[in-house]
């Protein structure tokens, strides 16, 4: 998936997380995270995220996450969105989710 | 007569009889009218300053307050600011609680002002500067019935008090509200201030409401107080209470609630005659409700209804179904109200509540119901740190009457956004798990394995139980496993349990920078 523009998806509510994905041409995916359970889940979240883009061919990206605790399926959903969104793509893979 | 001073020495055993001699005429009788005497010679100082200046306090001692005023509390602020620019040093702090508005105490203790704290809890800025390694000298935390086990002991030696009182007479007779008639702020029962007017050294009260004397009722009697102080800005009406605590309509609190009044029944302990306390959380409230409509279906009576006290329970006492109620503290206007025109709504001191040193109400209790912020496997409660292990929350009468009651119920959801509640083991021992009887989720209850007299109840009542154990892990599978907390070596807090022992202590937490 190739990543066209700003992507966003996601709130700012209780148990959300509200990603924003920018295309980049290299350096990889540059992950920035505040969370209200950091301490606790920021490594796992952060690791959700990177599988995500991953799983969608995607290798090079910026990506500012805030979070507010969302479970993983919801992390999993607003980076995929998000992602969706940049790439100006709709044609989702249902199947695979 | 003879002159009692010539056969006095004659008089058998007349050392062990008086140790004071022979009566040597009465002092000058009092000429002026009552009126007249509480206008000028009463116990009235004319500023806080002069008031602390009488009280002889010195560096190093140790000043006490109550937190009857909640988030509305001025006093504390305001005698440590005056403290400050007194120049007192190196004091000891020993309030009952400390709340977020405490706030500007850090300043006090980075400019060396307060360097000991004791306290029931700690919230806000001052509960995470604290857990980021504030002071040197580790607050102490202890229960409401383990504070006033301390006083009363000596173990905590309070040299003055100041203690706020929404209504005072020139005497010193104090209370938490005022049956005169007037629109005086009100906090209801000043029942955490009570074991320090009864211990301390010196006391001052400080008031906004000047009565006639005699203040009656009274929480705190003049005997016990040495000065009082007339200041405008005791606190603000609004923090120090609101109006009836609402229920909740969250619909995960309400299946909590509902279980944990089926637990309750099932469990025996709900007959006619039966006496209870219920926290102030959603779910706990709740129950309550849950209690009620069983008692009315079954027509029952609760002799007496303890604790904290809500116009929940207020309205139950007023339709009949409670006979009596002790309050320590009083948590909405409905209570305060209450207490102050229901005659069988009766204010406690936080020793008569829960002192371990003798007989006291929590022992009368036969169930409690209690909210958590995590439980582990071994039924351990931590109501003081949070998830990230900032501190966070009070231990209140929680250890009390988890030990005091013949059954402890705890409710919690069983996830609170992505942090479990139940979890392998608590950040913080609060409450130990040896007291702790049954837990009621929103998934599922489980019983202390030390309890199979209740397990058999629930079974029987067809109650679905599972092992704690599997409740942890149905909330990791929903969760994941949430990484350890990271603590750096500094203790910034100790545990203390109802009876004053260490059981846990509170660490710095390790930041990323």
């Amino acid at each position: 998936m190739k990543l066209m523009k700003t992507g966003t998806a996601g709130t700012m509510e209780s148990n959300d997380i509200m990603v924003t994905l920018e295309p980049k041409e290299t350096g990889g995916v540059q992950i920035a995270l505040s969370s209200s359970v950091m301490q606790q889940f920021g490594r796992q979240i952060e690791a959700v995220i990177r599988q995500t883009l991953t799983e969608l061919g995607i290798a090079h990206a910026s990506v500012d996450a805030v979070d507010k605790g969302a479970l993983d399926c919801t992390v999993r959903a607003r980076v995929r969105t998000a992602a969706y969104r940049a790439a100006d793509q709709q044609n989702y893979d249902w199947g695979a989710m | 007569m003879a002159d009692i001073k010539s056969i006095y020495a004659g008089i058998p055993h007349i050392d062990e009889i008086s140790q004071h001699g022979v009566f040597e005429g009465s002092k000058g009788k009092r000429m002026g009218t009552f009126a007249e005497r509480s206008a000028s010679q009463n116990k009235i100082v004319d500023s806080l300053e002069e008031a602390v200046r009488r009280t002889g306090l010195k560096d190093g001692m140790t000043v006490s307050f109550h937190h009857h005023f909640r988030n509305g509390d001025n006093v504390v602020n305001l005698v440590v600011g005056k403290l400050a620019e007194m120049g007192f040093r190196n004091l000891t702090l020993a309030a009952s609680s400390l709340t977020s508005v405490h706030a500007p105490l850090i300043e006090h203790v980075k400019n060396g002002v307060i360097t000991h704290i004791e306290t029931s809890g700690l919230r806000g800025e001052l509960a995470e500067q604290i857990s980021r390694g504030l002071m040197d000298f580790p607050v102490v935390f202890r229960s409401h019935g383990g504070r006033g086990a301390a006083i009363e002991s000596g173990d905590l030696h309070i040299d003055v008090a100041f203690l706020g009182a929404p209504s005072c007479d020139p005497y010193g007779n104090a209370n938490g509200y005022s049956r005169e008639e007037d629109q005086s702020i009100s906090c209801g029962s000043l029942g955490y201030a009570r074991p320090d007017a009864k211990y301390a050294d010196k006391v001052v009260v400080l008031t906004n409401n000047l009565v006639k004397f005699p203040n009656s009722p009274y929480a705190i009697p003049s005997s016990n107080v040495d000065y009082v102080v007339i200041t405008d800005n005791i606190g603000d009406p609004k923090g120090i209470m609101s109006g009836a605590t609402r229920f909740t309509t969250n619909p995960k609190e309400l299946l909590i609630a509902k279980t944990a009044a089926d637990v309750i029944r099932a469990s025996g302990y709900l007959y006619d005659g039966f006496s209870m306390q219920m926290g102030s959380g959603g779910a706990s409230l709740a129950t309550a409700r849950y209690i009620r409509q069983m008692m009315i279906e079954e027509r029952l009576q609760c002799r007496f209804a303890l604790g904290g006290i809500t116009g929940q329970i207020v309205s139950m006492h007023e339709e009949g179904l409670i006979d009596r109620i002790l309050d320590v503290q009083s948590f909405d206007l409905d209570a305060a109200e209450s207490l102050k025109k229901n005659r069988f709504h009766q204010q406690i001191d936080a020793c008569y509540y829960a002192s371990y040193l003798h007989e006291s109400a929590v022992n009368q209790l036969d169930f409690v119901v209690l909210s958590a912020l995590e439980i582990d496997t071994a039924f351990n409660i931590n109501v003081l740190t949070g998830s990230d292990g900032v501190i966070r929350g009070a231990i209140g009468g929680h250890p009390d009457t988890a030990d005091g009651a013949s059954l402890s119920v705890v409710v919690a959801p069983l996830t609170r956004g992505r942090i479990p509640s139940i979890v392998q083991t608590v950040n913080t021992i609060v409450t130990p798990g040896s007291t702790v009887d049954v837990v009621v989720t929103d998934q599922g209850v489980a019983v202390h394995p030390d309890r199979p007299d209740v397990e058999v109840k629930l079974r029987d009542a067809g109650i679905p139980l599972c092992a704690i154990q599997e409740l942890k892990e149905r909330a990791e599978a929903i969760v994941g496993k949430p990484d350890p907390i990271r603590y750096k070596e500094k203790i910034v807090g100790v545990v203390l349990y109802r009876n004053n022992t260490v059981i846990d202590v509170v660490r710095q937490i390790e930041e990323d920078q």
